[in-house]
């Protein structure tokens, strides 16, 4: 630990170049099967389609411009803040891939945000083509967001990222426990296909589910900054806050997961 | 002896090992049957939010609606089921080249890759599915004949065999692509549309479902012949979209095998 601070920034900066660098060339190697999976996020056009036609968001106060923006919106803070950390640390694990990782002097949960923000990169352009398709299709349904919305959206679906990350990392130190941690991950993902506002707009829940949806991290990883992107009127302070907190919170646990998990760690046949 | 027997003989013996060998992952059960319950309770949930206000999504009541998601959990079941665990494995296969081993074997490479594995935790979900269907529909006033269900029945198998081919088609890509995981994920997660009726869509989504992606055919016209909602007669149109598509996917994994070069070559 000590060691790693006397080295200072540039060392820092160095690592995380030659980390993302290679990442990113290990992705663009897979860009046809990212390709694919940009398109499998297709959920929220999905549920914009239903949601367009049913006629009853009106008496929740959203009109069919706000109804296309929110979807849109949701479609790409989607892109980039899916997380798969579980089923590469699983297989790393499984594959006693870990453990040269773990004599290096740098955390090993580098390696994986690194491989998500390269995958992150090369996922840029399918999207940039979706929304092209988008503008083909349903043109009224693209805006152009002010300059400090698209700022404050990309803020917080960076942060959004961030608490996934970290979210799904509390689940992935399981693998220092059982080998299906990904069975759980599975689980983790329920609560935010229908509390997330991936398949509804949370001004069209009930007020009581709605409130219990916001004591729950999962709105402020697509809700919140999809209306942010969207340009509608949203708590700003309150959202930043409520991803600040959630990933002040979740850090520590996922640190002091990771050094019990470690200890308990024997390598694969050990 | 004759074609049936042998293949059912196959079959039986694939099925009991596989059930053997699931056995072992009891706690990978029980998160199965925890994800099914959430995700049905879900699905349950999204839907009531287009009742709040109105009476019916796309011409369709709540108890109606309902049948539709009954339909999608059913066949979801089947996926799990049959198609998840055989499908996925194809990919591993062509990637360890291991797929040269099932060219070799005296049987259907099609039916030995479709029907290798079964996983029975998709089984209570199938129940499940089927009890939603008849509770709402009976909850939606329909009384169905024995004629309805049997068509019911018919038109559910049909659906499972266009649902079989669409994957087979997708999985049998791996076969130029090697790593198609996510493409099964795509088609995945199109058929998600399955869970509200058809017409509940804009029309052009409407005819994309019906004519290029016959989600129409898989969940609605089922739901709707249980609730005697069908003015016309769909059910040659199902077997016949159904018999299209099992054929196109014999077709396309004879032709895909003369692309086939295993692993080192």
């Amino acid at each position: 630990m000590s060691r790693r601070r006397l080295r200072g920034p540039r060392h820092g900066l160095r690592l995380a170049r030659a980390l993302l660098g290679s990442q990113y060339a290990t992705m663009l190697e897979y860009r046809a099967e990212i390709a694919l999976w940009a398109l499998s996020g297709v959920l929220p056009l999905i549920m914009l389609a239903v949601w367009s036609q049913a006629g009853v968001t009106a008496a929740d106060g959203l009109d069919a411009g706000q109804l296309d923006r929110y979807f849109v919106a949701a479609f790409l803070v989607r892109q980039f803040t899916v997380v798969w950390v579980t089923y590469s640390f699983e297989e790393d694990q499984l594959h006693g891939r870990l453990s040269p990782w773990l004599l290096q002097p740098l955390q090993p949960l580098w390696r994986y945000v690194a491989a998500h923000v390269a995958e992150q990169a090369t996922r840029l352009p399918f999207v940039l083509l979706f929304v092209g398709v988008i503008a083909l299709v349903h043109p009224a349904a693209l805006w152009l967001p002010s300059p400090e919305r698209l700022l404050l959206g990309v803020l917080a679906t960076w942060l959004a990222f961030a608490v996934n990350f970290l979210l799904q990392s509390v689940i992935t130190m399981g693998c220092f426990w059982t080998e299906r941690a990904s069975a759980l991950d599975r689980l983790l993902f329920i609560p935010y296909l229908f509390l997330s506002g991936i398949s509804a707009p949370l001004e069209t829940f009930p007020e009581g589910v709605r409130r219990l949806a916001l004591a729950t991290p999962f709105p402020y990883l697509l809700h919140f900054p999809a209306r942010v992107l969207a340009g509608e009127s949203v708590d700003l302070l309150g959202g930043f806050g409520a991803l600040l907190g959630w990933a002040a919170l979740l850090l520590p646990l996922v640190l002091g997961l990771w050094r019990l998990g470690v200890r308990r760690y024997g390598a694969m046949g050990a | 002896m004759g074609w049936l027997p042998r293949h059912g003989r196959v079959l039986l013996r694939f099925w009991s090992t596989a059930l053997a060998s699931q056995t072992e992952y009891l706690f990978n059960f029980s998160v199965e049957l925890l994800a099914m319950a959430g995700n049905l309770a879900g699905s349950w949930f999204v839907l009531s939010l287009f009742f709040r206000h109105g009476q019916q999504l796309g011409g369709w009541r709540w108890e109606e609606a309902l049948v539709v998601l009954g339909a999608y959990t059913l066949l979801d079941g089947v996926a799990t089921t049959l198609l998840r665990p055989n499908l996925n494995a194809i990919v591993t296969l062509v990637q360890n080249g291991s797929l040269d081993f099932v060219l070799l074997k005296p049987i259907d490479s099609q039916f030995w890759l479709s029907t290798r594995l079964i996983a029975p935790v998709g089984l209570p979900q199938i129940a499940l599915g089927a009890g939603l269907m008849l509770w709402a529909a009976a909850r939606a006033g329909a009384a169905p004949s024995p004629l309805a269900l049997a068509s019911t029945t018919v038109l559910l198998l049909a659906a499972s065999v266009s649902l079989y081919s669409l994957w087979f088609l997708v999985a049998a890509t791996s076969i130029w692509f090697t790593k198609i995981w996510n493409a099964t994920e795509v088609l995945r997660n199109v058929l998600v549309a399955g869970r509200y009726p058809i017409s509940a869509y804009p029309s052009g989504v409407r005819s994309l479902l019906t004519l290029v992606l016959p989600v129409a055919f898989l969940t609605t016209v089922p739901a709707e012949a249980l609730l005697a909602r069908a003015g016309s007669h769909p059910l040659p149109l199902a077997l016949l979209v159904a018999a299209g598509l099992f054929t196109a996917s014999r077709l396309f994994w004879r032709h895909a095998l003369r692309f086939y070069t295993s692993a080192s070559s």
